[in-house]
């Protein structure tokens, strides 16, 4: 690729940010301690008894895994804001949508995708069903991605706020009862051996909505942000 | 310039807006305090009891009314938003944002008059179904607008932000409603429409739609009231607002 | 008039439900009265820094 060219921009903004996360990779276990924090607080709440953690362990394991994600959210671009980085980001002649997606994709890829990984332990701590055991790390493959990507929007909107982690809460959730509907929906219909694709095409249809339009409106948050 | 576009750009300046809303409010307010009493006077006294609920139903008088201007506040307020945005007048940013807590208001007395209707009438406080769960959503959507707003100092930046949620928000409160439609519903579907017979007797539709009208009118008032603070936040520096500042003094200690 | 505050044994949930939208909307109307004597209070203290500052450096 030529130097200046976007696809070198995005490239090297890729290897940056994979390479700023390698050098803090204990931060990277982070998330998923805290997801198995609270998947381990159901049992400990509810009671052992694997019956009644069966019914409840998609929908848990996804709240979890939103609630660890939706920590994970600041990191997206506090440091960059803080460094200026950001600043130069948003300054640059390349799209910055197109940047964007590439940092929210390196993001996902560093904080959401462990946690797809750790999802089926996540489910045998509460006993999850046997038919769901593909099925609840497919749906948080279509789902996380989404959460991601909304998340974005909500942070660039936040960004250089100092305590905004309640506010964020609060912005992102409504964005994010769709996703855990069709998700959770899913898995629970599975587990009650009612057709379960359509909620997966739902979240497919968003996702692939999103990752169309989200990096256009993080960028444009971004922009009023810094302004 | 023609007169109205010489009309448009004097109404959007801030001391003729803070002038214009300042004479308008009042009357929203009395014209939306006496439709609101005879309304309810037909709704509580005139209309008689339900076959069905007794006189319970008769909170519908309040609660879907509040509903109504739940939905309708929002789309004021991203509409404003939308203008705001792309042709970053003022006073549409003030607009929007003082539309902001009246809706949230009025989605909480829709939650809370709901659910006191729904004990009687369901056995429950609460349920999980696709318009309660979306109304929650919606005021969750107002809370976030609001505290979004009130977080950045800068008010322009502020307002614009906040906006820029308002209408990422709007598309929202569809998907919420469509995509818990997957469970059953206990909330009773539309029985006034606009366009055909409604399901519902006259003498309880006039009390309804006669309130409906009287809250826009009062929606109207708050938001002028709002719009002259917003305006006044905004406008610090200048002489017209030092001016009331400091005849605002003077009255007090007058 | 018993009738009336009775409302065919509902009088509880009526009554309760139309308390709640007079309150809220009258604090909802009153709130504005309190954030304008804020505003304007706060406007005329920075005013009388700005001015002090003016006379100091003038």
């Amino acid at each position: 690729m030529r130097s200046g060219s976007t696809t070198a921009a995005c490239a090297a903004l890729v290897r940056r940010d994979l390479t700023l996360v390698w050098r803090r990779r204990g931060d990277a276990a982070n998330p998923i301690l805290f997801a198995l924090i609270v998947v381990a607080l159901f049992p400990l709440a509810l009671g052992p008894e694997p019956e009644q953690l069966r019914r409840i362990a998609a929908g848990v394991v996804f709240v979890a895994i939103l609630l660890a994600g939706l920590l994970a959210l600041d990191t997206l671009f506090r440091s960059d804001y803080e460094d200026g980085s950001l600043e130069q980001l948003v300054l640059s002649p390349h799209p910055l949508s197109l940047l964007l997606a590439c940092k929210i994709a390196v993001h996902w890829f560093t904080t959401a995708l462990p946690l797809i990984i750790v999802s089926p332990l996540l489910g045998e701590l509460l006993h999850l069903a046997e038919p769901l055991r593909g099925l609840l790390p497919l749906a948080l493959l279509l789902a996380t991605p989404l959460l991601s990507l909304l998340g974005a929007v909500c942070v660039a909107l936040t960004v250089g706020m100092h305590r905004s982690g309640m506010l964020l809460a609060l912005l992102v959730l409504p964005l994010y009862v769709p996703v855990l509907i069709f998700g959770a929906g899913a898995c629970n219909a599975a587990q009650a051996g009612l057709p379960f694709a359509a909620p997966l095409l739902w979240l497919g249809a968003a996702l692939v909505l999103a990752l169309v339009l989200a990096p256009l409106a993080c960028a444009a948050a971004l922009r009023i942000s810094l302004s | 310039m023609n007169a109205l576009t010489l009309w448009f750009h004097k109404t959007g300046s801030p001391p003729t807006a803070y002038r214009l809303a300042g004479r308008i409010m009042p009357w929203c307010y009395g014209l939306g305090l006496v439709l609101g009493l005879v309304a309810l006077y037909g709704g509580l006294v005139l209309a008689p009891r339900d076959y069905q609920q007794g006189d319970a139903y008769r909170i519908i008088f309040i609660h879907v009314p509040c509903a109504w201007m739940s939905l309708f506040a929002y789309f004021f307020m991203a509409a404003n938003a939308f203008i705001a945005l792309v042709w970053r007048i003022k006073l549409s940013e003030v607009l929007a944002m003082a539309a902001a807590p009246i809706g949230a208001a009025f989605t909480f007395i829709t939650l809370v008059t709901g659910s006191i209707w729904g004990k009687p009438m369901w056995g429950t406080w609460w349920t999980w179904d696709a318009r309660l769960t979306s109304e929650l959503v919606l005021l969750f959507l107002y809370l976030g607008v609001i505290g979004l707003h009130a977080a950045i100092e800068d008010r322009r930046q502020a307002a614009r932000a906040a906006g820029f949620l308002a209408l990422i928000g709007i598309v929202n409160i569809p998907i919420v409603h469509f995509s818990v439609n997957w469970w059953n519903t206990l909330h009773q579907g539309s029985t006034v429409r606009l366009m055909g017979p409604s399901k519902i007797d006259a003498s309880m539709i006039w009390p309804l739609l006669l309130m409906a009208l009287a809250t826009h009118v009062w929606f109207f008032g708050s938001v002028l009231a709002r719009t002259r603070i917003g305006l006044l936040e905004l406008d610090g520096g200048k002489d017209w607002v030092r001016a009331i500042a400091l005849d605002d003094d003077k009255e007090a200690h007058a | 008039m018993n009738d009336f505050l009775a409302m065919g044994g509902y009088g509880a949930y009526v009554w309760s439900a139309y308390a709640v939208f007079f309150v809220v909307l009258a604090l909802e109307a009153l709130a504005p009265r309190t954030t304008r004597r804020r505003v304007l209070a706060d406007l005329r203290g920075r005013l009388k820094r700005r001015d002090a500052r003016n006379e100091a450096s003038a």
